[in-house]
């Protein structure tokens, strides 16, 4: 007998073994090779140590008073040093922790601040559109007001942008409500949905709010 | 079948390891996220705020050069249409060819202009002067600002419009200037809403009609 008796099951166990394998892959690229794991929970590290959680949340500076272009233009500014300083000329003047921002103020250098959310350069976002419209900062960007320092909070994949432009009626609020993360209808959770469905169809429908999902709404 | 057995262990030993060297899915990382085509996501073209050697200083976004003036449309106000070049009090507080402080806004004050003041001042004025002007704002709270003052003083409700307009364009003292960050309308709508806020407390009962001095009475 040249073959052992097992090996009659080969022809059995091949397939299992295979399908078992490409299982495995296939479940390792959804988990790890999509954006809802590349990018959810990216956290550079900052020159200076800001803290959202100190400033938007514990303060309650709105997001406007730093990102001020934010209603008004595709991009949202990061702050400049004049900026801090508006306070931090007084507050924390000598700090070792604030150097940079000094130091940028006097000699006009940027602060190298790490870019954390940024779309591929062959998708075209902009800011105002969202949220002058009544799109909270919270939908795409998370509790930034509870982070000490910010991290990618949100997939920002394309499926993620087409849940909203699908529906937008389940997302829109007041537009004097964006920059208030917390923000909700109502402390019920029931209630709040059903407010949501009632408001949401209105608002989408009063404002002539869009649904866009051709292609070349995002891709031009 | 003790093969199998042992084939499904295996399997399980490699994504066990695969968990460990990788890593939990969605937890924090320092490691910037990985790009599969980077030729396609990053693209030869600039975005704002980027480092770019191509200037010498080394910035992506510049400031326009001197002597160009921003192209934009222009802004009704009640002496006419203005262009953010010209020298006329709603660019720059002061009567045209002066150096002295205009009296009064000079776009015409509604409840549009008051609203958009209100959510101007709330977002701007309010971490130090507080959302009703009397300078009890969340840093005087805290101690860290004393020298806040409060916009109820004498002194600020005699002070002209222009020299108000000319305090948040270029700062004052202790304060910064908001002339970068806020819009020559914008900040003329907060003077509007300060005035009003202003008034709030100057008024007396008896401007009011009857039935709202009975309900205040209540
Ligand atoms: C509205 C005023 C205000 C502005 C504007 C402001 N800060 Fe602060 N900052 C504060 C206060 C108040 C504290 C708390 C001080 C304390 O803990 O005693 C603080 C604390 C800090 C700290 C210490 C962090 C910690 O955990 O305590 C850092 C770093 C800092 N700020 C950086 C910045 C930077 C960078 C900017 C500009 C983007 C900025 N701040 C703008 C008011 C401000
Ligand atoms: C006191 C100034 C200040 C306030 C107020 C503030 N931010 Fe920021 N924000 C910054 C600075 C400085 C950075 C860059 C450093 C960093 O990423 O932590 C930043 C970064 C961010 C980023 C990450 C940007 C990137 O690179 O992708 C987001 C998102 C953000 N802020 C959202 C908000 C939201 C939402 C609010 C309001 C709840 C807010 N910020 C309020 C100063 C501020
Ligand atoms: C509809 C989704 C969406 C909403 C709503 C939104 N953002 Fe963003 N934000 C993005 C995306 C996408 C990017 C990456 C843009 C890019 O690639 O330049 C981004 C980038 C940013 C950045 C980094 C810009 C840079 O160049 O470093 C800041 C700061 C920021 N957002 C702040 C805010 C604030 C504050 C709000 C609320 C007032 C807000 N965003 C609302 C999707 C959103
Ligand atoms: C929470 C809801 C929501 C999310 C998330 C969202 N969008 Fe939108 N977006 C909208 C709505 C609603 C409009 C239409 C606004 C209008 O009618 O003026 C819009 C408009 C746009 C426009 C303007 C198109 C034009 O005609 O100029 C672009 C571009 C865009 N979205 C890109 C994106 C991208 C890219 C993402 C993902 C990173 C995204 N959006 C995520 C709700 C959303
Ligand atoms: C709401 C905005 C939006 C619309 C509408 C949209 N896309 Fe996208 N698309 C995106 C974003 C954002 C990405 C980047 C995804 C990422 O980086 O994870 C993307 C990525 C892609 C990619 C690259 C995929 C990859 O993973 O590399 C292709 C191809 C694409 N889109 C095709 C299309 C086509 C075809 C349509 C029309 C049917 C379309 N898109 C409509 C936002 C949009
Ligand atoms: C970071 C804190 C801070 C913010 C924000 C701020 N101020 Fe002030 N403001 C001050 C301080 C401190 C003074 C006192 C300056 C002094 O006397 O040296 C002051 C003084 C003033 C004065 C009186 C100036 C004078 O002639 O004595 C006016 C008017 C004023 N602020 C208006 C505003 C308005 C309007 C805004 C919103 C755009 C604003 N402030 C935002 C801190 C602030």
């Amino acid at each position: 007998m040249i073959f052992p008796k097992w090996t009659n099951q080969i022809p059995f166990l091949i397939p299992i073994g295979l399908a078992l394998v490409g299982g495995a892959v296939a479940a390792g690229v959804t988990v790890y090779c999509t954006p809802k794991n590349t990018r959810v929970g990216y956290q550079p590290v900052q020159p200076v140590p800001f803290s959202h959680a100190v400033h938007a949340g514990q303060l309650g500076v709105d997001c406007r008073y730093c990102h001020s272009t934010v209603e008004k233009s595709w991009f949202s500014s990061i702050p400049a040093a004049s900026t801090c300083m508006n306070c931090h000329s007084l507050i924390l003047k000598d700090d070792p922790r604030l150097a940079l921002v000094r130091e940028s103020f006097t000699n006009n250098t940027p602060i190298p601040w790490v870019q954390v959310h940024i779309v591929p350069d062959y998708v075209y976002f902009n800011h105002s559109v969202h949220v002058a419209r009544g799109f909270s900062c919270v939908e795409c960007h998370g509790r930034v007001d509870q982070m000490d320092e910010v991290h990618h909070a949100k997939s920002l994949s394309m499926s993620f942008c087409l849940d909203c432009h699908r529906n937008p009626a389940a997302f829109i609020r007041p537009p004097g409500k964006v920059t208030d993360l917390g923000w909700q209808w109502s402390t019920n959770a029931a209630e709040a949905a059903k407010l949501q469905e009632v408001n949401g169809k209105n608002f989408v429908h009063d404002w002539r709010v869009e649904s866009l999902q051709s292609c070349s709404a995002c891709h031009r | 079948m003790r093969h199998l057995l042992y084939s499904i262990l295996l399997i399980v030993a490699i994504a066990a390891a695969a968990f460990t060297i990788v890593g939990i899915p969605g937890h924090l990382s320092r490691k910037p996220p990985l790009e599969v085509f980077p030729d396609m996501d990053r693209q030869a073209k600039l975005r704002p705020a980027q480092p770019f050697d191509f200037f010498t200083n080394g910035l992506s976004s510049q400031l326009p050069p001197a002597g160009t003036v921003v192209r934009s449309s222009p802004v009704k106000t009640l002496n006419g249409e203005v262009y953010s070049y010209q020298d006329v009090p709603f660019n720059t507080g002061r009567v045209t060819g002066t150096t002295n402080f205009v009296a009064l806004n000079p776009l015409p004050v509604g409840s549009a202009l008051l609203q958009r003041g209100r959510g101007q001042f709330d977002i701007y004025c309010a971490p130090c002067h507080g959302g009703l002007g009397d300078g009890n704002g969340i840093t005087k709270k805290l101690g860290v600002m004393p020298a806040v003052i409060s916009l109820h003083d004498k002194r600020i409700i005699e002070m002209t419009d222009g020299e108000i307009f000319n305090t948040i364009t270029h700062g004052k003292g202790l304060m910064g200037a908001y002339g970068p960050t806020v819009t020559a309308q914008d900040r003329w709508a907060i003077i509007a809403y300060t005035r009003a806020l202003e008034l709030s407390r100057l008024g007396s009962p008896d401007e009011l009609s009857a039935e709202q001095r009975a309900a205040l009475k209540k």
